[in-house]
């Protein structure tokens, strides 16, 4: 009898040792950069704590990515949009903070539009004022997206390489549209000069050091929503789809309502990473919107390891803390490094890092009900 | 009359038509099929036999023609998912299970029961749902390799747990397209064994080449000949018809 392949058990060790790790850097990373002083060798600096809180809104990102890409064979081209979206919705709330306090001291508009010579707040961007409803729109924008485009796609039955030209067609529309003036979001400049968020400065380090936390929690909950995700049985017919989309309709399965749930979830998780990089960035421009955006972070997951989803955050860090270096090494040829390193792992690795791990991990436990198997070579259509 | 057999009828196909690009795979086809009964459809190779569970099971839309189910369900109407939940099951000619699930799991996925995505989100293994699973399994079985990933199993295997989520699927007709390729002698006695006994409480189609098998099933022939009907009967009937000899041997 050969063995299974991969360690049953790995993935939720894996998963425990993410989450427990992602929870300790919440509470040391800030204690290191608030209450160790800068001379102690400890004392991590402010710019890291926005660079780490960065890289870990990435791997949320790439964390999204997986759900759909991993489990469910939808290659989304377009994850960078519903990244960006709830990026803006977060955007125009901190907008909406600034108040009177812009250069043109106009009490409810911002600066763009008294630029603009516009005299009204677009309909578009009331009750982004209120914290709570901008968190709704966080949420709910990228999941309407997702939910629209995927209704038409999914029945139509596209698939494929066509289902990814449609997210990447996707996210360039909004590039374009962003970029315009009129169509109300601060046009090519994005939205930028944030003060404040809840009342707390926004420069401070005590709301750098808490937006950290935030992403790392967040980070952690949404891996816990989409392990459960995949470790039930919907995750099985996910995977199912994914390897034999049409076997999986003639057991009486409707492909389209699986891939529409995990494609809605995945958006929003991916909204809400956006959300938590504005602030700690301190702009949202239409460049987010580009499709290399959403094919980086394709590539973060491929590295890290489709269909694991620790991988996928790993690969989110390790691809960034590699861009940190080379932007400041040898900023002209990173992106010949992305693609060297996208062609090294799918040659080498196409398990990616912790795919190939857990493929050479030691003898498996007998029985694990959080077992999640593993991507097979080649899809297999039904006859 | 028309009414009294699509009434009575388990399966009715009436005068159907597919074609592709041109070519007629099948041709005015009719078959009737009452519940309860298993019916062996044989043919030589492009006779039609898959292109009609194809239709049968809503992968493709027939030109023309009545296909209905239990005389009710208008089948042409319908898609793969809506056919699968009516009671209609299906083997594949090649065999077509979850590689990257193990054998538990695609039978798992194959049980009747939950197939609403919260209903799956929230699904916990029930103690009869894994009585159930671990009766097909000694049935097809594979109970010492239930944690095996299915990509691992044999040819003729994989065979059986497709028949094994066919019955993890318990529906009302059963459509099984060359069950015993590549299985030894052996093999194939007990495949058309159990699916005599699948049949106590299941209609079943089983499309074969194999004639010995077919013949150990012991049930009514149909001959596709070009998309359509070319005989009907008791295997020594339809082997004693010249037209059905005219065709196999012309081959
Ligand atoms: N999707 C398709 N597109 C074009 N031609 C097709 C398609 N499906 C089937 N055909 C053709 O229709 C004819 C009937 O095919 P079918 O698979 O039903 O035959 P069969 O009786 O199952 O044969 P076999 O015993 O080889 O499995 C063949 O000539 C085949 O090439
Ligand atoms: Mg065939």
């Amino acid at each position: 009898m050969t063995r299974r392949p991969i360690l049953p058990g790995l993935i939720g060790g894996q998963g425990a040792a993410l989450v427990a790790i992602l929870v300790g850097l919440a509470l040391l990373v800030p204690a290191l950069n608030l209450l160790v002083p800068p001379s102690s060798p400890f004392h991590v600096p402010t710019h890291f704590v926005v660079l780490f809180g960065k890289w870990l809104t990435y791997a949320l990102l790439a964390v999204s990515l997986d759900l759909v890409w991993g489990y469910c064979g939808i290659l989304s081209l377009g994850h960078g949009a519903f990244f960006a979206l709830g990026g803006y919705a977060m955007g125009m709330y901190l907008m909406r903070q600034i108040g009177p306090r812009g250069v043109y001291a106009h009490p409810v508009l911002p600066d763009f539009m008294v630029f603009l010579n516009w005299t009204e707040l677009p309909v578009a961007w009331w009750g982004f004022q209120f914290f709570p409803y901008a968190m709704l729109m966080v949420f709910l924008v990228p999941g309407l997206l997702a939910f629209a485009l995927g209704w038409f796609a999914f029945r139509s039955r596209v698939t494929g390489v066509y289902l990814s030209i449609i997210t990447q067609a996707m996210t360039y529309a909004l590039l374009l549209g962003f970029f315009r003036n009129n169509f109300g979001f601060g046009g090519n400049n994005g939205l930028t000069d944030f003060k404040d968020i809840l009342g707390f400065s926004i420069q401070a380090p005590g709301t750098r050091a808490a937006l950290f936390a935030l992403s790392a929690l967040a980070l952690a909950g949404s891996f816990l929503i989409a392990r459960a995700i995949v470790t039930s049985k919907l995750g099985k017919v996910l995977i199912a789809i994914r390897d034999a989309e049409s076997r999986t309709r003639f057991l009486g399965y409707r492909v389209e309502h699986y891939k529409l749930f995990v494609f809605v979830v995945s958006a929003m998780m991916a909204g809400l990473a956006g959300a938590l990089y504005v602030p700690q960035v301190g702009i949202i421009n239409p460049s987010e919107f580009s499709p290399a955006n959403s094919i980086e972070a394709v590539i973060w997951v491929a590295v890290g390891g489709r269909g694991t989803l620790t991988g996928a955050a790993l690969g989110a860090v390790l691809v960034n803390a590699a861009k940190s270096w080379f932007t400041g090494a040898l900023p002209e040829y990173w992106l010949f490094a992305l693609g060297g390193l996208f062609i090294l792992t799918t040659l080498l690795l196409p398990k990616g890092i912790v795919g190939t791990i857990a493929e050479h991990w030691p003898k498996p436990r007998r029985r694990d009900a959080e077992r999640v198997p593993p991507l097979s070579a080649a899809p297999q259509p039904a006859e | 009359m028309m009414d009294v057999r699509t009434t009575q009828a388990l399966l009715y196909l009436d005068g159907v038509s597919v074609s592709f690009d041109g070519f007629r795979a099948l041709n005015n086809l009719s078959l009737v099929m009452d519940p309860g009964e298993m019916r062996a459809i044989i043919g030589p190779n492009g006779a039609g036999k898959t292109t009609m569970m194809d239709v049968i099971t809503g992968k493709t839309r027939p030109d023309e023609g009545d296909v209905m189910f239990q005389g009710r369900h208008d089948l042409t109407a319908l898609d793969e998912s809506a056919i699968a939940t009516l009671g209609i099951g299906r083997k594949f000619q090649k065999p077509t299970v979850f590689e990257s699930h193990t054998v538990e799991d695609n039978l798992l996925l194959a049980l009747d029961g939950e197939r609403g995505v919260i209903g799956n989100l929230l699904h916990r293994l029930s103690g009869a749902e894994r009585d159930r699973l671990d009766e097909i399994l000694s049935i097809v079985k594979l109970k010492d390799r239930r944690e095996e990933l299915a990509a691992n199993l044999s040819h003729g295997q994989k065979q059986w747990l497709e028949i094994g989520m066919l019955l993890a699927q318990d529906p009302a007709l059963l459509l099984v397209d060359e069950p015993v390729a590549g299985m030894t002698d052996a093999e194939t006695a007990e495949t058309a064994e159990l699916l005599r006994r699948i049949n106590e409480t299941h209609s079943v189609v089983v499309v074969e080449h194999d004639m010995t098998f077919v013949r150990d099933l012991g049930v009514k022939v149909t001959v596709l000949h070009e998309g359509s009907v070319l005989a009907e009967g008791s295997l020594d009937q339809v082997s004693a018809n010249e037209r059905v000899v005219e065709v196999y041997l012309g081959r």
